[in-house]
């Protein structure tokens, strides 16, 4: 049995001490002396949370099938053993051979959030690694970044490496042998670096270098060698029903957030919605085929013992198979008591009839996200949902038996006037109202519960609303105030019920979001002064990132509030995701134009990721 | 068909919680293709219970759960599908039938062993031969061995004496003393046997170090019609 790094009286004082042991079901071991590269997998927030994301089970996975590598994982040690961990010494460890990182050949980072930053540096302190890539020698690990915020990797990029621009399917192969190669003869960090640079899809920010103008803005960035690309091309798995997914995932013991079978069913999304960088990331759209997905269902499900299994996807309703697969996995689960878990459907007939079957309808809540309250402002923001859609599905829920509804929307989008805020109570009234309209007092199961939760709008790179300003703290809180006074004017405002988001978190995510490199020094101000887990509200501490911006002379306005012009360099021009910078800017006015664009099934609007050659822009011609 | 099953932890997996063990078991059942029954409802879920739980950091021998089938393997069958299934640290060692009207076997335990012994780094204040005399004049010879027992609310004085049915000591492999209890278990009296040992240290003046001992369960009993002790499994039947 693996003799864990920590000792028995550190684990017996700490919080959940199976997050630290290893050893989960599906968990893989192998001999370090029969394996050329160790790689520590790293999602940067406490294990629950870490361990529910399905992209580093897939890389896991991938890794651990080559026999020259060892994949372990590692996750954000929570502060009760962060603090142990210092005082003492103790080197982060990998999970499975609990052994420490820094004798890794790579610590890879998922980057899946902004306030995700702080940890990466607590990953890397913990490791007892430089936090600066500069600082690094021959015999620390090469620390590599991926996932979404590595499509604007310059605030961290001071602490990476290597940025993995894309799906990780595609080019790890090659970054390995390439390591391996280098490792054979006088291993040299920079001239490694410098190799791996020439991959596609792989930035070294090393290698590039950022000149400013006057007023702040980027004036050019360029390669410092010739034989490095200027442009970094996001990588994208095309043969996406041929490429590795794990059959046997690791299950944990404690409970994760995500505590059940991930089914992805495909990646991207064709609907083009102007806030979503997933939607534009992703892109094309990629369907797996029906038939590999059962099998694959069949196999977690024997593998793992999970109780239940969901569909993960942008937008489930638009997976062309979906009417087989659900009546394949209702048909396969029930006799085993598996629960189906249907996550981002469109409620409509097809929707309803099938959630009926699989959910209890008296206790389950139906979730609509019109994202914004006036048609107007959804035109605005291409969510192509009229308001038939939203009250013809909610009066089908009704009368299916479902009395509690809950509303996501945004404030503080582009161009949101007073009425668009005053809208979404306006909707959420109408709702109510149709409830006691449909359903007759006797049949009625209490009262209706509409549930209104508004985020603010934060604008993230490669997106059409990238150059959108943000606005301050207090203004939010204004847009929320005015959507809570006029709810109360509403005549059934006793249904509703209206939870907003932080404000504070909203405008400093936004920063970190859109921040180029001189940012780097204010997350490594707000890390040395005891901040981490951003991401937890009862542990961040927005004074502190105030003092950090004030210290390193950076301002709010400029990252955060201001408008960008769409002749500004911005910080993240030189990745090619495929979507051309046309196409946005095209969007960005269609936008304020308030006209819609078509999804991708309807019309191709040209967006530039048919390059790809594949998916959904290639659908009817095979 | 009542089933009863028993498993052993060990090393790492004792910083399981109860919870999670259970969890970890519910999905084990599946993967092993156990023919579980469910309750029913809208979320069913499988008819299993546990004996008498063990905290986080306790190693054991003799755990239970039983469990309601609507079917069933061999014992052969069975222990090997599970054990198939499991991960290093936790081992199935018994899978028996139980008549129809058996009690859970969180219903009727009446006792457990435990073997408390000193782990690495840390050393017993005296010696075997002097534990041996120590446990002979201040419990063995004792008509009670009364301790005070706090709780939230107040302290009172409890006789510990005629729920210890076994307090010896013996010497381990690494030369350090391990001590044999066997003590009353169950919804009724139960007693840790950390709280006999931390006990003795206290009359002895020694301080106890809960740090040092590492606690293992040997076996879990319950009683048979004649008052005897016996294991939780000698209730039920192999199947063949």
């Amino acid at each position: 049995m693996t003799k864990l790094a920590l000792s028995d009286e550190i684990l017996m004082q700490i919080d959940k001490p199976a997050r630290y042991i290893g050893n989960e079901l599906n968990a893989v071991k192998k001999n370090k002396a029969d394996v050329d590269i160790r790689f520590a997998m790293c999602f940067p927030d406490v294990y629950e949370i870490g361990m529910s994301h399905l992209g580093i089970q897939i890389l896991y996975d991938m890794f651990n099938k080559r026999s020259d590598t060892w994949c372990e994982r590692v996750y954000s040690p929570w502060p009760d053993l962060h603090a142990i961990m210092k005082e003492q010494n103790i080197p982060l460890f990998g999970l499975e051979s609990q052994e420490p990182l820094k004798e890794f050949d790579f610590i890879g980072i998922t980057l899946q959030y902004e306030m995700c930053y702080t940890n990466i540096l607590q990953i890397l302190d913990l490791s007892q690694v430089p936090l600066l890539s500069k600082d690094r020698t021959n015999d620390d690990p090469i620390v590599i970044g991926g996932g979404p915020c590595s499509y604007n990797p310059e605030p961290i990029a001071d602490f990476f490496d290597i940025f993995y621009i894309g799906e990780g399917e595609v080019v790890y192969g090659k970054l390995l042998e390439l390591y391996k190669e280098h490792k054979k003869g006088c291993y040299d960090r920079a001239a490694f670096l410098h190799d791996a640079a020439k991959i596609p899809g792989l930035y070294v920010p090393a290698l590039y270098e950022v000149t400013y103008r006057e007023d702040n803005t980027i004036a050019a960035f360029t390669p410092i060698y010739d034989d490095i690309p200027h442009t970094i091309k996001k990588q994208v798995e095309m043969q996406l029903s041929e490429a590795v997914y794990p059959e046997k995932p690791v299950v944990p013991f404690i409970k994760a957030t995500q505590d059940r079978i991930v089914l992805e069913i495909q990646r991207g999304c064709i609907r083009g919605c102007r806030f979503c960088q997933a939607g534009m990331i992703y892109r094309p759209n990629r369907e797996k085929r029906v038939s590999d997905l059962k099998e694959k269902a069949r196999q977690m499900i024997r593998n793992t013992g999970y109780e239940e299994i969901s569909l993960s996807s942008l937008s489930s309703s638009d997976y062309k198979e979906l009417p087989e697969l659900l009546d394949f996995l209702m048909d396969e689960c029930k006799d085993q008591h598996i629960n189906i878990s249907l996550p981002s459907l469109r409620i409509d007939a097809f929707s309803l009839d099938v959630m009926s079957k699989v959910q209890d309808v008296k206790k389950s809540s139906l979730t609509f996200a019109p994202e914004a309250g006036s048609q107007r402002m959804r035109n605005v923001i291409n969510k192509g949902l009229t308001v038939e859609n939203i009250l013809g599905g909610a009066e089908e829920a009704f009368k299916g038996g479902w009395n509690k509804v809950k509303l996501y929307f945004m404030l503080g989008l582009p161009t949101e006037t007073e009425e668009d805020m005053r809208a979404i109570p306006e909707l959420a009234n109408d709702i109510a109202a149709l409830y006691y309209d449909t359903v007759p007092k006797e049949q009625r199961n209490g009262k209706c519960q509409v549930t209104i939760s508004t985020s603010f709008f934060v604008p993230k790179p490669f997106t059409p609303f990238q150059w959108a300003g943000m606005f301050t703290p207090d203004d939010y809180l204004g847009r929320a105030k005015i959507v809570n006074d006029h709810l109360k004017e509403q005549l059934n405002h006793k249904s509703i019920r209206y939870n907003w988001h932080e404000a504070d978190v909203t405008v400093l995510e936004g920063l970190l979001a859109r921040g180029d490199r001189r940012v780097a020094k204010a997350i490594l101000y707000v890390y040395e002064h005891g901040g981490f887990f951003d991401a937890w509200r009862e542990i961040f501490d927005y004074n502190r990132w105030l003092e950090a911006f004030e210290a390193c002379g950076l301002s709010i306005d400029f990252y955060a509030l201001r408008e960008r012009p769409l002749d500004e360099i911005l910080p993240w021009d030189f990745i090619d995701i495929g979507v051309t910078k046309e196409f946005m800017i095209r969007e960005w006015n269609q936008a304020h134009k308030e006209t819609v664009t078509p999804n991708c099934r309807m019309r191709c609007s040209g967006c530039g990721a048919k390059e790809f050659h594949g998916g959904v822009c290639y659908e009817d011609k095979n | 068909m009542k089933i009863r099953i028993k498993f052993r932890r060990f090393g790492t997996m004792k910083f399981l919680g109860h919870l999670d063990l259970m969890r970890y078991f519910q999905k084990a059942v599946r993967r092993a293709q156990i023919d579980i029954c469910y309750s029913e409802g809208y979320s069913p879920h499988q008819i299993m219970s546990f004996a008498a739980p063990l905290g986080v950091g306790i190693t054991s021998d003799g755990e239970y759960f039983d469990i309601e089938v609507n079917s069933t393997m061999s014992t052969k069958q069975a222990l090997e599908a599970l054990n198939a299934t499991m991960v290093e640290g936790i081992e199935v060692t018994g899978y028996v039938a139980l008549p129809d009207n058996a009690k859970t076997a969180m219903a009727i335990v009446a006792a457990a062993d435990y073997r408390l012994t000193f782990k690495d780094g840390y050393e017993s204040p005296c010696s075997v031969l002097e534990w041996q005399e120590h446990i002979q004049t201040l419990f063995t010879e004792q008509g009670s061995f009364t301790i005070l027992k706090k709780t939230k609310k107040s302290e009172r004085e409890v006789d510990l004496k005629p729920l210890v049915y076994n307090f010896s000591v013996a010497e381990d492999e690494n030369g350090k003393p391990a001590f044999f209890l066997q003590v009353s278990t169950g919804s009724i009296d139960n007693i840790k046997p950390e709280l006999v040992l931390a006990s003795l240290y206290e009359k002895l003046g020694y301080i106890y170090d809960e740090r040092a001992i590492q606690i293992h369960r040997l076996e879990v009993y319950t009683r048979d019609d004649a008052g005897a002790l016996v294991s939780l499994l000698a209730l039920g039947t192999p199947v063949e």
